[in-house]
């Protein structure tokens, strides 16, 4: 797509091709036709390829640095050790792609096929996707605007060959902007089962956390839950347990109740899982017995159990 | 040829910096906000931009909540968070109706409400006007760099944490940098290492999220993450409250009170 003015109001909105700051836009006759308001044709090929994929699960949180990155990673690590189970792992962060490094995947690159984009394989039930795997050299840095952005997410959605998958996870970026109101629009047809938002204990993260509830409820998106990171760390030395994010208006169980949203679990601050996800290997099978892993195990569990509710695949084809 | 400021509202602002991460929750809010009051403790006048429009989290670090932006006639009041006036905060947490409420917008209404910021927020005279940015290397960050660079912004201070995931976020904010045209004053890594309050006078710190030496010392770098940028400084996380440094009492990342 051209580069669009700066104050472009929006090729869906009632001002497209008519506001001042679309004069000289090249596609300002387009939109002044009409044509922005037709629906996206991309929206029905996107649902058309969604319809081998049983269950699809975003990680949001508003806040940067929560570790949704981490609990994508390890949630798809989790339910890949079911080796009945195809998982993907869609990182549709555009500008800060961690899940490569986290999956141990740093310098793969995408192949193309008569049928898409392959998927980059961990495991040969676990393939991910990333813009990580698109960069030449991992200093590059990706320096688009949202327009640029979310025509990269709609290319993953669409061209990717996804094939017979029973979890898509799409990581996040932090925020409540393009990469995400592209990915619920662009999922719009392919009903997304729902959202697990990440938090720290801490108000300055609930807030922006907040934030990213009232989004999901109002584009629509059912709420799995939340998880409560870096919740607690034990000491190696004297094992004692201190606050390093101190939940002073009662955490994620306070937002919660106040919410009412389910909590799903608290994972405590292991170092492990930073050394792990550093080294592109699984916290899970690293440190099994860490207090840490019990917690995504229950957390994992729980999700699957939400989505077990869900509608059929076979029902949801009836109904759409 | 450079374009030429026009005398405006920055017109008395003799220096501005810029606070990036490629990575979110690194402690790029506390660290601007640290470096705002550490500068009005030496005598600056400082002033704070945040830019993050999806999660402005200064207000909240300085206890400005719910504060409301005044017009004048030469644009928007900025808000001062102390009787003296010597720090000065614009940030959209002021613009919203109630504080969860949702800025879910696109690009274009980012970049229009950024520039506004740069233009229209009267500042007045300051000595430094910090600028707090959110993770990453797009809109917010390109319409920031765009609108302040006939200003001739002092420079970056890029924030990151020992963890691999970090640094490679920062190596990109560092081409961004680069490509943009934007000085880098140098590089702080926040959260180095974390000292146990309950045994913390018997224990060496322990490495919070140790996965290696630490940035500046990566092997075969030599100093700095890129050769030419300054060494950068360490800081440790603690949650213990030092009532000699009420200041980092809370430890990165936490709230301020």
């Amino acid at each position: 797509m051209e580069e669009v003015p700066h104050d472009c109001p929006g090729t869906d909105s009632a001002e497209a091709g008519r506001g001042t700051a679309c004069q000289g836009c090249p596609n300002q006759r387009l939109c002044a036709s009409g044509a922005g308001a037709a629906p996206d044709p991309a929206i029905e090929e996107i649902k058309e390829k969604m319809k081998t994929v049983k269950h699809k699960i975003l990680v949001l949180s508003g806040k940067g640095g929560v570790g949704k990155s981490t609990f994508s990673a390890h949630l798809a690590h989790g339910l890949a050790e079911d080796e009945n189970t195809q998982i993907a792992l869609l990182d549709i962060d555009i500008c800060g792609p961690s899940i490569p490094k986290i999956m141990g995947l740093e310098g793969e690159q995408v192949h193309q096929s008569g049928s898409g984009w392959s998927l980059v394989y961990v495991e040969d039930n676990l393939g991910v996707m990333s813009v990580g795997f698109l960069l030449s050299s991992p200093d590059d840095a990706v320096i688009w605007r949202g327009p640029k952005k979310n025509g990269m997410i709609k290319q993953f959605l669409r061209d990717v060959d996804w094939g017979e998958i029973d979890y898509l996870i799409v990581d996040t970026p932090p925020g409540t902007s393009d990469e995400h109101l592209s990915v619920v629009h662009y999922l719009s047809a392919a009903h997304i089962d729902g959202a697990v938002v990440i938090t720290t204990p801490q108000e300055i993260s609930l807030q922006d956390v907040r934030k990213e509830i009232n989004f999901c409820h109002k584009v629509k998106l059912p709420i799995i839950g939340v998880v409560e990171n870096m919740s607690g760390f034990v000491c190696p030395k004297c094992k004692k347990e201190a606050q390093i994010f101190p939940p002073t208006t009662g955490g994620a169980e306070a937002m919660c109740q106040d919410l009412k949203i389910p909590l799903l679990g608290r994972v405590p601050l292991d170092p492990q899982i930073g050394k792990s996800c550093d080294k592109g290997q699984s916290f899970l099978t690293e440190a099994p017995d860490s207090p840490a892993t019990l917690a995504y195990r229950s957390i994992i569990q729980r999700i699957q159990e939400f989505c077990s509710l869900q509608p059929s695949h076979e029902e949801k084809l009836i109904g759409s | 040829m450079e374009a030429v400021a026009e005398p405006g509202n920055l017109a008395g602002v003799r220096h501005i910096i810029l606070v990036l991460s490629g990575k979110g929750g690194v402690g790029k809010s506390t660290i601007s906000t640290e470096l705002a009051l550490a500068l009005r403790h030496a005598g600056k006048k400082v002033g704070i931009l945040d830019v993050d429009l999806c999660g402005p989290s200064v207000p909240r670090m300085l206890q400005a909540q719910g504060c409301a932006v005044h017009q004048c006639d030469n644009g928007w009041v900025p808000v001062f968070v102390d009787q003296e006036q010597s720090i000065a905060l614009m940030s959209v947490g002021f613009l919203l109706e109630t504080p969860d409420e949702a800025v879910v917008w696109r690009g274009p209404k980012k970049n229009a409400l950024i520039r506004q910021f740069v233009s229209d927020v009267v500042w007045g005279e300051l000595d430094f006007l910090v600028v707090d940015t959110p993770p990453g290397t797009s809109d917010e960050h390109i319409s920031a760099v765009e609108a302040l660079r006939p200003y001739q912004p002092l420079g970056a201070v890029l924030v990151t944490t020992p963890q691999a995931v970090s640094v490679g976020d920062v190596r990109r904010e560092l081409t961004f940098c680069r490509k943009t045209g934007l000085p880098v004053i140098g590089i702080v890594e926040n959260m180095s290492g974390f000292v146990c309050p309950h045994c913390a006078v018997r224990r060496p710190a322990v490495r919070l999220r140790a996965s290696g030496p630490p940035a500046c010392e990566e092997p075969g770098r030599g100093p700095g993450l890129h050769p030419g940028v300054p060494q950068e400084c360490c800081l440790p996380c603690t949650c213990l409250h030092c009532p000699e440094d009420p200041g980092w009492g809370t430890g990165a990342g936490a709230d301020r009170h």
